[in-house]
């Protein structure tokens, strides 16, 4: 069906109507960020312009000044490696075990994955001070522990980015195939079925990645520090390195989703050929 | 993807192995019997026990407990005490205000976006940006709003000195509850966007033409035949926005620093509070609280979930 006939029977706007909407919708989403990047060349309270708060971040003073920053980021991607290696760890494999040998578990693995929505951030960090208490006192308190909290915090995110792409191959199929030819069951997974996952697998990363890298509530009451915690501590003493962080770190992320989606996409376009 | 390619990859693997594919007779898949084969799920089973399981269980059991472990329902009777309740009210009436404007403004953008190319550089902005907003954003919304209508920002100050109108004429509004309206909005309508594009993407063309061809307009259109195939859906994800906005905390801790107007942060005030002896337990009243209002609407969610999935097939 063309556009225009499509626009004729109504199942989509014309474009005018699309690009009042979007726009409208588009500029009031787009102030607030505009907001904060005026905000961050700001010469204090004066009214005046500046490139300072910019320019002074490459300095060796402010080297020192936000060295807490600068740990708290180091801490943030500390954090996303170890939950993406939980991700690639636990979750993965136990889906792909569900989905050849256990079909009729399936339900129970997602009701399972999707409790974290349930059961929000802020109502586990309640039982998590006193299973944190425990786990301190066996693997010490490390930053990176706080990781075990972030991998249930993903898990509905990592859950459907794998099993959509799980849904979209036959992996009994491919299995069954390759076991015929007398693959054993490490190279059917690293050789059959890895490669067939790799855009969910890569997917479930970075979209793990992007909300470790978010998480605020579990951090900031358990009292450790990640860059979340940390920016609204600078945003006390120097709100201007502050929004310039948040900025960077709103731009980072977006790229990352950008590029999952684009990975999406390409799935897309070679299953339809 | 790559069924396609799929026999490709395997086929790269058969002159190797041909010759083991005799010793290993047909392709039985031999999986280990009986217990063992459940081996394979312990690890994900401890983990979710551990870090979702025990937490939940002691985060609603807590409640029950008075600081030296006797078992007490003072905590739980004290959700009722009309402090506690008025909070539970603020919650509920943020949430709801910001699930019906965000889900209003959102299903319209998503109807904005129909017809536009699944594959195209706009619909790929619109739908990172959405997650961005939707599931990162947290404190930075904060920032974003304060340098956005903060009592110092561009728009309050041009405000007073051009036109005269002083948007904090009635005190300092954005680091109370009805501050919070704005940011919220701010990312539930990009969760609208994300919830609700699958469903509106799903209506089919051939029901419109149908419709088309039996004389219909666009109006019956949308009126009888979209409104109803719709209507399980935008209400489904109405309940999910009402539930991320009930359960969020890191935006309203960023601007309300002292205070524990909505619920989230008056459990931050219990978990913090070392002035209160015994308020920990307090924590676990209002969590368990917020689990029955989540497991609710959550539960809605799914029923509405699973009628949206009859018209996907």
């Amino acid at each position: 069906m063309s556009a225009s006939t499509a626009v004729r029977i109504g199942t989509e706007p014309s474009k005018i109507t699309r690009w009042i909407i979007l726009g409208i919708v588009g500029v009031v989403f787009a102030l607030p960020i505009l907001a904060m990047i005026e905000f961050t060349f700001r010469d204090g309270l004066s009214g005046n312009y500046t490139l300072g708060h910019w320019t002074g971040l490459f300095t060796e003073e402010s080297a020192r000044t936000y060295r807490g920053l600068f740990q708290a980021i180091g801490n943030s991607f500390l954090l996303a490696i170890v939950t993406v290696v939980i991700v690639l760890v636990v979750l993965l494999p136990t889906m792909i075990l569900v989905q050849l040998q256990f079909p009729k578990l399936k339900r129970v693995l997602e009701f399972v994955c999707i409790i974290p929505i349930t059961v929000p951030a802020i109502v586990l960090v309640v039982g998590l001070a006193p299973v944190y208490s425990v786990v301190v006192s066996i693997f010490g308190s490390s930053v990176w522990t706080l990781a075990f909290a972030y991998g249930i915090t993903v898990l509905p995110y990592a859950y459907r980015a794998i099993q959509s792409n799980l849904d979209a191959v036959d992996v009994v199929t491919l299995s069954e195939a390759a076991r015929s030819l007398g693959a054993n069951w490490g190279s059917v997974l690293w050789r059959v079925l890895l490669p067939n996952l790799r855009r969910g697998i890569l997917a479930a990363s970075f979209i793990s990645v992007a909300v470790v890298l978010g998480e605020f509530t579990i951090a900031s009451l358990l009292n450790r520090v990640n860059l979340q915690t940390a920016l609204l501590q600078v945003s006390q003493s120097d709100p201007f390195v502050a929004v310039i962080f948040a900025l960077l770190a709103l731009g980072f992320v977006f790229i990352l989703l950008l590029v999952i989606g684009r990975l999406g996409r390409a799935r897309r376009d070679r299953s339809a050929s | 993807m790559t069924v396609a390619n799929a026999p490709a990859l395997v086929s790269g693997g058969v002159e190797t192995q041909s010759r083991r594919h005799q010793l290993a007779g047909p392709a039985a898949p031999r999986a280990p019997r009986g217990f063992v084969k459940y081996l394979g799920l312990t690890p994900f089973a401890l983990y979710v026990l551990i870090f979702l399981g025990v937490p939940t269980l002691l985060a609603v059991g807590t409640g029950f407990f008075t600081e030296d472990g006797a078992f007490t329902f003072s905590n739980v009777i004290g959700i009722f005490d009309p402090l506690v309740l008025n909070t539970f009210a603020s919650s509920f009436w943020l949430s709801a205000v910001t699930a019906v404007i965000g889900s209003i403004i959102g299903a319209l953008v998503c109807y904005a976006m129909l017809g536009v190319r699944a594959d195209g550089l706009l619909r790929s902005i619109v739908d990172s940006g959405s997650s961005v907003l939707a599931q990162f954003g947290g404190v930075m919304l904060a920032f974003a709003f304060i340098a956005f209508i903060g009592t110092q920002s561009l728009l309050t100050r041009t405000l007073i000195e051009s036109f005269g109108i002083d948007i904090y004429a009635n005190g300092p509004w954005l680091y109370q509850v009805p501050g919070l309206i704005l940011p919220y909005v701010y990312f539930q309508v990009p969760l609208m966007i994300i919830t609700f594009m699958p469903a509106l993407a799903g209506l089919k063309s051939q029901w419109a033409e149908a419709n088309a061809t039996l004389g219909g307009t666009r109006f019956t259109y949308w009126l009888r035949i979209a409104a109803p195939v719709l209507a399980p859906s935008f209400f489904g994800s109405l309940l999910l926005l009402f539930a991320n906005a009930f359960s969020s905390y890191a935006t309203a801790a960023a601007l309300i620093s002292q205070g524990s107007q909505i619920v989230p942060l008056q459990i931050r005030g219990a978990l913090v509070s070392e002035t209160v002896l015994g308020r920990e337990n307090m924590a676990g009243a209002l969590a368990l609280g917020m689990i029955v209002i989540m497991v609710v609407v959550m539960w809605g969610y799914s029923v509405l979930q699973s009628r949206t999935a009859r018209w996907q097939r």
